[in-house]
């Protein structure tokens, strides 16, 4: 059992080294989570503290990117605010991934009424425009990075519910099912030990595929001041932040969108590779 | 599959009818509830505020009596449902409160916003549709090429550049550094006010009006924020009909063409793009959807003077009443659209009959 599972990994690895573009996302991917873990060796300056002498100073061998308007170190903000954005995807992720599945899966097991209903609330979910909608939670919540995760969450999970729902369809039926509940297994074992096994890949490659999707949200959110707070550096409000000194400071917007443009864009590279090696019939 | 289709279809077109109504009616019913659940969310989003709707309403200086009496005046003394149906009542009413900042009533504010929003929307959908599709199609039909590898690149890139700092810095190349474009709004300033006409739609109105001079100012300002909506719209819609036409090409039938001696030209528009035509338009109303997003973050770069930037300054000013009204209009023109595609799919696509 554990060497099959090793060698379904294995062979997984190496269809993602064949894919160039997949294997890029994946490093990049790696890269983030690496900067965000060993920040504090890889910045050369205090991410938060103040020096008014040094404001909108132009990148040079000192500050790498050069200061924005509180004599900030860039570099050093953008490392830190690495964390803050695998912060908020970790976090979304992991309360979206169970609920979105246990909608999903519930609604596609039981069918009949709780299946329309639970379907029901998720179109209406599905019906907004995301960003609009976690604006209007984040506003009710109060700005601030952990309502931000939740305004986010709040976006993210009908389409996971939706892909559970269709994968539980799939092996209602089938008879490894039927033999479980002949033996007496509840909904939630045959759930969480027979189907979540079987759906879990699809989900992870829509859930890579949301990230980029969870990361640009979650910078328009800083951009519009209501993720992440100052001090914090969060990579939309320091983009948003340099808007004010566009002229004078080109640095100040243009590092932190190309960090947030180069983490979705492995995500989605990622993903789409992920997708291709499972689902071949769009490659 | 099309055999037995037009077989069961054959006896008797009034069933058929019917059975058409019968579905038009479920999806209006559908609609219905998703409204009625929109309404929901936005109820409770505004009772969920931390701040107190009373003393945002008379401030924190009234005393005790005033606050008494306006808390009551407002019905936060009724029971939640009954403040429910009296806020469906208002709604019904397209009354949604006035807004603390400009005092108006939300729903005048608006209309007044809301045109130049429509305006941005559809001239980016268009954009989006006019090269995303095309653009989908021929890296479906020349797949592995480098033609679909550019189309690919061009496409990830739109799904992943954040909207707002590529508006920022299109603001700050063109405008600034090269003074191609004007750097905001709809107008310059000695324009404004100078066509009045019955759409709202700067464009359409001086045209109407022979304004060649406005409408060659209004499209300058336009073209920036239009040109990058479009081009996450056109991210969006190229991948979209990509796979959809990759779908088609599989088909027999296009082997069977191929097998008759049809050109390619001919196979891919006359055979394969018939097929894929509605599942197009339904995807154009998504992107249009998705557009709503990209406005609020994209009106707010350019200060274009619409729904997104009335949203944005109202969530700034922790201005409730306008912020719930946007939202609700924003979830109910996607309903909208959604019923739209969904009633038109039902329609054009035969195999839906």
């Amino acid at each position: 059992m554990r060497q099959a599972r090793l060698h379904k990994a294995y062979v997984l690895w190496l269809s993602l080294i064949a894919n160039p573009l997949a294997f890029a996302g994946f490093l990049v991917v790696v890269g983030l989570v690496l900067v965000a873990t060993f920040a504090p060796l890889l910045a050369n300056h205090d991410p938060i503290l103040q020096d008014l002498t040094m404001a909108l100073k132009p990148p040079s061998a000192v500050n790498w990117f050069g200061t924005d308007e509180f004599g900030r170190d860039v570099y050093s903000r953008l490392v830190y605010g690495a964390r803050t954005t695998l912060y908020i995807s970790v976090l979304v992720t992991v309360i979206v991934a169970p609920i979105g599945f246990a909608i999903g899966a519930t609604a596609g097991y039981l069918g009949g009424w709780v299946d329309v209903v639970l379907m029901r609330i998720t179109d209406i979910f599905l019906s907004f425009p995301s960003l609009v909608l976690a604006l209007a939670f984040s506003a009710a919540l109060g700005p601030g990075i952990e309502n931000a995760v939740i305004a986010i969450a709040l976006t993210v999970w009908p389409p996971i519910a939706r892909l559970a729902r269709a994968e539980t369809l799939t092996f209602r039926a089938a008879d490894f099912v039927v033999a479980a509940e002949l033996q007496g297994a509840g909904m939630g074992r045959i759930l969480f030990r027979h189907i979540v096994p079987l759906c879990a890949p699809s989900i992870i490659i829509r859930l890579t595929l949301n990230m980029s999707s969870v990361i640009l949200t979650a910078a328009g959110l800083g951009f519009l001041g209501l993720g992440a707070q100052p001090p914090m550096p969060e990579w939309g409000a320091m983009a948003a932040s340099g808007r004010q000194y566009l002229l004078d400071a080109w640095w100040l917007t243009t590092v932190p969108g190309i960090a947030i443009l180069l983490v979705s864009l492995a995500f989605n590279l990622l993903g789409d590779g992920l997708r291709d090696i499972m689902d071949p019939r769009n490659a | 599959m099309s055999i037995s289709q037009t077989s069961a279809i054959a006896p008797g077109r009034a069933k058929a009818a019917l059975g058409a109504l019968r579905k038009v009616a479920a999806s209006f019913a559908v609609i219905l509830t998703t409204l009625l659940g929109l309404l929901v969310i936005t109820f409770v989003v505004g009772r969920m505020v931390p701040a107190d709707p009373v003393i945002a309403v008379i401030g924190d200086q009234a005393d005790h009596e005033t606050y008494e009496r306006v808390y009551k005046e407002m019905g936060l003394d009724q029971p939640l449902y009954v403040q429910f149906a009296t806020y469906l009542g208002n709604v019904a009413h397209l009354d949604f409160g006035q807004s603390h900042v400009t005092k108006n009533a939300v729903s005048s504010d608006l209309a007044r916003v809301f045109p130049a929003t429509l305006e941005l929307a559809t001239l980016a959908t268009l954009i989006g549709a006019g090269f995303g599709i095309p653009l989908g199609i021929i890296s479906a039909v020349r797949k592995g090429t480098w033609v679909d590898h550019l189309a690919r690149i061009v496409g990830l890139l739109g799904h992943s550049t954040p909207i707002f700092w590529l508006g920022t810095i299109v603001i700050l190349v063109f405008y600034a550094k090269f003074g191609l474009i004007p750097g905001s709004g709809r107008l310059d300033v000695y324009n404004e006010g100078l066509v009045d006409g019955p759409t709202h739609s700067i464009l359409v109105d001086a045209v109407l009006a022979g304004e060649w001079e406005v409408f060659g100012d209004a499209l300058l300002h336009v073209a920036a924020p239009a040109l990058i909506l479009g081009y996450a719209a056109m991210a969006y819609l190229s991948r979209m009909s990509r796979s959809f036409m990759l779908e088609q090409l599989r088909q027999e039938y296009v082997l069977t063409a191929k097998a008759k001696g049809l050109g390619q030209r001919a196979i891919v528009w006359r055979h394969a793009f018939r097929n894929i035509r509605v599942q197009l338009l339904t995807i154009v109303a998504l992107a249009y959807c998705g557009l709503l997003d990209g406005t609020v973050l994209i009106e707010t770069v350019f200060a274009w003077p619409g729904l997104g930037q009335y949203l944005t300054s109202a969530l700034f000013f922790a201005d409730m009443n306008a912020v719930l009204g946007s939202v609700l209009l924003i979830g109910i023109i996607s309903i909208a659209i959604n019923l739209l595609s969904d009633l038109t799919y039902r329609f054009l696509d035969p195999r839906t009959r």
